[in-house]
């Protein structure tokens, strides 16, 4: 006898929860670690539960020392073992930096495909909740600069289940980002029908729209949903795509947006000077040219430290500073 | 001044030291059994097996760095003197273990079964790696200091976890100990209670900075201590020794014990590497007194002191040492075989778009230089 569950609201920690549990479930192989993810179910409680179902060794609550964690972790993988590793925050999951860059990226490639590694390293990143500093870093231009990770970042519910089961199924190491302004976002949600696993390396178009995208990520869609809607009281017409994977990177899904509507607006929170905003202008720029009615611009938090609490709404690209763009985007040949 | 609430002071609650497992002190004196009466006990195949092991070791030593005078390999750092700590701990290893180790020890790799040519592919160029590590369970040889401790620690954890009796021997230059992920390695092992043997080979120096300006510990292996772990203390250029203390660590790894800090003392006879100049921060007589015990004399001494040594029998494991040299030679002056597709075939498990492009790109232009060479002209 099957029952139907209806949908009702989850929240995106909750939906990244229920991945790990039933990655869990479905592959004895995979095992979460990490400070505090074992009793108290890590400060954002997204591995709770985990222990009292697994097993304090399959949730395991390691020493305090980064480097250390994705350094076993290497070893639990090399031994075949799918090792899910939380860092606490963004800027803690530093002093793994090494073990990240000269080991986990490139394992696969050193060994010639012999080992490879399918270690997934959850990192809560991004601000807007207040954090001190340390708290509320954007490193994902870190990461995707690293040939061999996968970098993937959810910004829905749905996507935090499908992304994080794909990420833990993938063979190779994935950079799992999680939105921690997103954490308690919700939508209806039914985490029994379908449970749906999303394949990284997809962008989604969330709106479609005919007069400029906005290309963005994780914790800027809802940002970039929300500017779109304001911006039809201009007349503008926003289509937002989704990237959910920064690498690998979907030009087709962004190049095909940006050739319809012929213009773009990259969106985010990390600094725009070497972040992945840059990038993604000058991908879109080399296969639109002949598209595109304006430059590609960029929406960028600022390039300073993360600033605090107090003034981190001045940095954060709000639907302002989108708007404002958005309006540059009537190019003029003299301009 | 303001009178303060009445307080009476109590005093603090007990503490008590940790004493299990005890005791963790080291050796006073680093373990010898080369030259001692004990040695005679030593089983004579054991003998005869490290002997021809070091031998092999320190002429492959002397060919790999005659390798790089010839330009066909970048760099070699050279691990003579060090044979017996290489050798004598790897032969500590049943089939089933791991061994993870540094640039440095080739000899380790070599006595764990992997092809000589294939420990020398990484110094070549050709491959980052060399081996595929399971056919010997050889993690690859880490350029990055200590950052394989940590790796032999998760592996050894996942091995227990899986119900395996498998050990993990990890390798480190003394210079290594200073790295965070040497004490991230040692204190996740203790905590864990993991199968894994840590091996320091204190040779003196990391590159030219020498042991008192890398630590103030009384020892390395006092460092043990800290962490709740044994750890021992032994001459490395006793081959014997080296390898009962590690059979030992081994042994007790295996029977559920957890890990043991050992620390080897040597010398580097070389310089790092050919690249380097030792003559920059040490007289050419530092040292002597490490030369004047060199750990291939010492297992001569004791196998001729047991009349298990004539002169026919070195004169053969000299003739088989030279065939391995030879042998390396040969195979090391043929050209690598090299596909520049390799470069995007193992980045990751399906290639994504971006290396495909440029997979495409490198195709075509390696299509281009060959339509443009005049008929003949070698590649
Ligand atoms: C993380 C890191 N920092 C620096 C280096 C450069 N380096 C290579 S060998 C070496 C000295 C290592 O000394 P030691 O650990 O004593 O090992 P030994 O070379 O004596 O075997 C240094 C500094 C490195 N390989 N890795």
């Amino acid at each position: 006898m099957s029952t139907t569950v209806a949908a009702k609201p989850a929240t995106m920690a909750q939906a990244l929860g229920r991945a790990l549990r039933d990655a869990m479930a479905d592959d004895p192989a995979v095992h979460v670690m990490g400070e505090d993810v074992g009793t108290l179910g890590g400060v954002f409680r997204i591995t709770d539960g985990l222990a009292a179902e697994f097993g304090d060794e399959r949730c395991a609550d390691t020493p305090l020392a980064e480097a250390g964690i994705l350094g076993a972790a290497v070893g639990m993988a090399m031994y075949g073992l799918r090792p899910v590793v939380e860092m606490q925050f963004d800027a803690f999951a530093y002093p793994a930096f090494e073990q990240l860059v000269s080991h986990v990226a490139r394992m696969r490639n050193r060994t010639r495909g012999a080992m490879p590694l399918p270690i997934t390293v959850r990192v809560p990143y991004g601000g807007g909740i207040g954090g001190v500093e340390h708290h509320s870093d954007s490193s994902e231009a870190y990461y995707l600069a690293t040939p061999g990770l996968h970098v993937v970042t959810p910004a829905t519910v749905a996507d935090a289940y499908g992304l994080l089961r794909a990420a833990i199924a993938s063979d190779d190491p994935v950079v799992f980002l999680e939105p921690k302004r997103l954490y308690w976002s919700k939508a209806d949600w039914n985490p029994d029908h379908p449970l749906s696993v999303e394949p990284i390396g997809r962008a989604v178009v969330r709106r479609t729209g005919r007069s400029a995208t906005l290309l963005t990520y994780g914790p800027s869609v809802p940002v970039c949903l929300e500017a779109a809607e304001a911006a039809t009281a201009e007349g503008w017409d926003l289509e937002v795509v989704d990237l959910r994977s920064l690498v690998p990177f979907d030009d087709e899904t962004v190049c095909a947006s940006v050739r319809r509507t012929g213009r773009a607006v990259v969106v985010h929170e990390a600094g725009g000077f070497g972040g992945p905003g840059g990038e993604i202008a000058a991908r879109v720029t080399e296969r639109c040219f002949h598209y595109l009615e304006a430059p590609v611009l960029r929406v960028a938090g600022f390039d300073i430290p993360y600033p605090p609490p107090m003034l981190e709404r001045h940095h954060l690209p709000g639907v302002d500073r989108i708007l404002d763009a958005v309006a540059r985007l009537q190019w003029e040949a003299d301009s | 001044m303001e009178q303060r609430g009445a307080y009476t002071p109590t005093p603090p609650p007990a503490w008590t030291p940790r004493t299990d497992p005890a005791p963790l002190l080291p050796d006073a004196e680093p373990y010898r059994v080369l030259g001692t009466p004990a040695a005679r006990e030593a089983d004579p195949e054991l003998l005869r097996r490290l002997h021809t092991a070091l031998v092999r070791g320190r002429r492959y030593n002397t060919q790999a760095t005659a390798l790089t005078k010839q330009g066909r390999l970048a760099v070699y750092p050279s691990s003579t003197g060090q044979e017996a700590c290489e050798i004598g701990a790897a032969f500590a290893l049943e089939e089933r273990d791991w061994l993870f180790p540094s640039y440095r020890d080739t000899l380790a790799v070599i006595a764990r079964g992997v092809d000589p040519v294939e420990t020398l592919t990484l110094l070549r160029g050709d491959w980052h790696t060399g081996y595929d590590p399971y056919e010997h369970r050889v993690a690859p040889l880490s350029t990055p200091l200590a950052t394989q401790l940590p790796h032999a620690v998760g592996l050894a954890h996942a091995a227990r976890l899986k119900g395996d009796d498998v050990v993990a021997l990890a390798m480190v230059g003394d210079g290594g100990t200073s790295e965070g992920d040497f004490h991230e390695a040692l204190n996740f092992a203790a905590v864990w209670r993991s199968p894994v043997v840590f091996l320091v080979q204190n040779n003196g120096f990391a590159i030219s900075v020498p042991l008192d300006k890398q630590t103030a510990a009384p020892s390395l292996a006092h460092k043990a201590v800290g962490y709740g772990m044994r750890g021992r203390l032994v001459d490395g250029n006793d081959a014997l020794a080296v390898h009962e203390v590690l059979t030992e660590a081994v042994r007790h790894a295996r029977a559920g014990g957890g890990p043991t800090l050992v620390e080897a003392l040597t010398y580097r006879v070389e310089a790092h590497t050919n690249a380097d100049d030792a003559g920059r921060y040490r007289a050419p007589t530092d040292g002597d007194a490490w030369r004047a015990h060199d750990p291939v004399a010492l297992v001569e001494a004791e196998l001729t002191a047991r009349g298990l040594l004539d002169a026919d029998t070195l004169e053969a494991v000299r003739a088989d040492a030279e065939t391995m040299a030879a042998d390396l030679r040969a195979r090391m002056n043929q050209d690598a075989p090299l596909d520049p597709m390799d470069l995007f075939a193992h980045v990751y498990a399906e290639p994504t778009p971006q290396l495909r492009e440029q997979e495409a790109q490198l195709r075509a232009e390696i299509a281009a230089a060959a339509e443009d060479r005049p008929e003949g002209t070698p590649r």
